[in-house]
């Protein structure tokens, strides 16, 4: 049965956790790096990257996510796990923060505001379909910089009316800048097991050549 | 509510602020962290290395309110300002019970949630604010589950408990934690005639019950607060169930301020693992004081406000 690992340090964890198990997928809390052991795809939950990033420090956890991330495993960072999983971030606080990396883009902390202009909005994302989705935007990042390779799956108006990329994918790595565990839509979430169960077969398959 | 166009057309990027969902959302992106009480931007920033995932911008800890005694109002616009500019994390402040001009100014200020907080003086003895009307959300202390509801019928997005702030004791946020969730238990066992009656027993609104015993939980996030001071403190509310702490007094009044709010940062996150707790519990210097509250008169008790 193919488990997925949801980062438990702080933030909505359990909201991933129940989109997971309604799909049918074991969902277990990962607060220790013993507990990456065995998973076939990691969600970075949103919450406070910087919390996240200072919890992770203390229990030596940074290095066996970057290495978990680096090494091609299916990840998927929502909100502050995009952050978390950006190589590069803007709007850091004082005196940086750590990241993960991973994903080849610049992501802008908080770019939609504060608090007060946090909203819901519908989504074109053609890559689950012609239904428009619903997504829920909370002090929410967006990626103004797109590296080689990245995909962009869904994008906003930005400030300058230039669009900005809010739901992006690279091989095994997934992140949106909103929260779909808050909806109660299962597209991305099975875009995201899809992208799992593609990298389990890769893995399992014969060498070529 | 969807804003769809009227020929229901779903178009990209089209928004809505200040929904439900966005409101309650940012509480759900606070589980699992703690909310410190913090009098300016310096201390906000300690907050910020600790780990706190949100801070409360305040004048004086609850601690000082009951020392200097006096009407407690809204915090000074500056200070507020001041912390907003020293961090990244999300702010919140306080106004008084009913006070809905305080609440109107600090949305102008673009906090990003406001708590309508029995710590202050209320300013209305019968009336809560409508929350409903404002964009910023609003978090309210309760001492039982039908203080919780009534507050989010009347559009708070999130909920806390009100245990007694600025005495460094836990006993009543024990007490406020287990009546609520104690209920919550009772409810799930309830069939519709009961929970009919039981709505009007605790004086809350019918589908707020009837979603509640559906859920087996508040429908909105619900913290910890007043008493908690120490690691143990903290893990012994999330053991009990609620889903983050607020430090408030207990952080700046104790010896060594940066390591007891790191030390609570990790306890709410290890809330289970006693090996983790021990460990961090260790060396923390001088807690707050406290005080015992029998010591407290009835006046001096602020739980009591709120209706």
């Amino acid at each position: 049965m193919t488990t997925i690992g949801v980062l438990a340090l702080q933030g909505a964890f359990e909201e991933h956790i129940k989109m997971l198990e309604r799909l049918g997928v074991r969902a277990v809390e990962v607060r220790k790096p013993q507990e990456l052991e065995g998973l076939d795809g990691l969600i970075i939950p949103g919450g406070e990257s910087t919390s996240m990033a200072l919890i992770a420090e203390r229990w030596g956890l940074v290095e066996p996510l970057r290495r978990w991330v680096h090494s091609g495993r299916p990840t998927w960072g929502t909100c502050a796990g995009m952050i978390l999983i950006a190589d590069r971030a803007t709007g850091q606080k004082e005196g940086g923060q750590t990241l993960l990396g991973g994903l080849d883009v610049t992501v802008n902390r908080n770019y939609f505001g504060r608090q007060v202009n946090s909203f819901e909005a519908w989504l074109e994302a053609p890559i689950l379909g012609p239904e428009p989705i619903r997504a829920v935007f909370i002090r929410a990042p967006a990626v103004t910089e797109v590296g080689p390779g990245v995909e962009v799956l869904a994008t906003l108006p930005g400030k300058e009316g230039q669009p900005v990329a809010v739901a992006l994918r690279k091989g095994p790595i997934l992140a949106t800048a909103f929260h779909p565990e808050l909806t109660d839509d299962l597209r991305w979430h099975r875009l995201f097991l899809q992208m799992v169960t593609e990298a389990q077969e890769q893995a399992s398959a014969p060498a070529e050549r | 509510m969807s804003p769809e166009k009227e020929n229901g057309h779903k178009e990209n990027g089209q928004a809505q602020k200040g929904t439900f969902a966005v409101k309650a959302g940012l509480a759900q992106m606070l589980k699992g962290g703690v909310i410190m009480d913090v009098v300016t931007p310096e201390q906000a920033r300690i907050a910020e290395e600790a780990g706190a995932c949100a801070v409360m911008a305040l004048e004086r800890v609850p601690a000082d309110i009951r020392k200097d005694g006096g009407v407690a109002r809204m915090s000074d616009p500056k200070i507020i300002k001041e912390i907003m500019a020293a961090v990244t994390i999300p702010v919140m402040a306080k106004v008084r019970i009913g006070h809905f001009v305080e609440a109107q100014i600090l949305e102008a200020l673009g906090v990003d949630y406001i708590d309508e907080s029995e710590v202050l003086t209320p300013a209305d003895e019968e009336h809560h604010i409508n929350k409903h009307k404002f964009t910023v959300p609003f978090v309210c202390g309760c001492r039982n589950l039908g203080e919780a509801l009534r507050r989010i019928a009347e559009g708070a997005a999130m909920i806390r408990t009100k245990g007694e702030a600025g005495t460094g004791n836990v006993v009543e946020a024990v007490r406020h934690a287990r009546a609520v969730n104690g209920a919550i238990r009772q409810l799930t066992t309830m069939d519709e005639d009961e929970l009919f009656a039981y709505a009007k027993e605790i004086r809350a609104p019918y589908d707020l019950v009837k979603q509640t015993a559906e859920l087996g939980r508040l429908p909105v996030v619900n913290f910890a607060a007043g008493g908690v001071a120490t690691p143990a403190d903290a893990a012994l509310m999330m053991q009990l169930g609620v889903d983050g702490v607020f430090v408030g007094s207990g952080i700046f009044k104790s010896g060594n301020p940066a390591k007891r709010a790191y030390a609570i940062v990790q306890a709410v996150t290890h809330y289970q693992d006693p090996q983790i707790l021990a460990e961090i519990s260790e060396d923390l210097g001088e807690p707050m004081v406290g005080i015992n509250l029998d010591t407290l008169s009835e006046a001096e008790r602020m739980a009591q406000r709120g209706w």
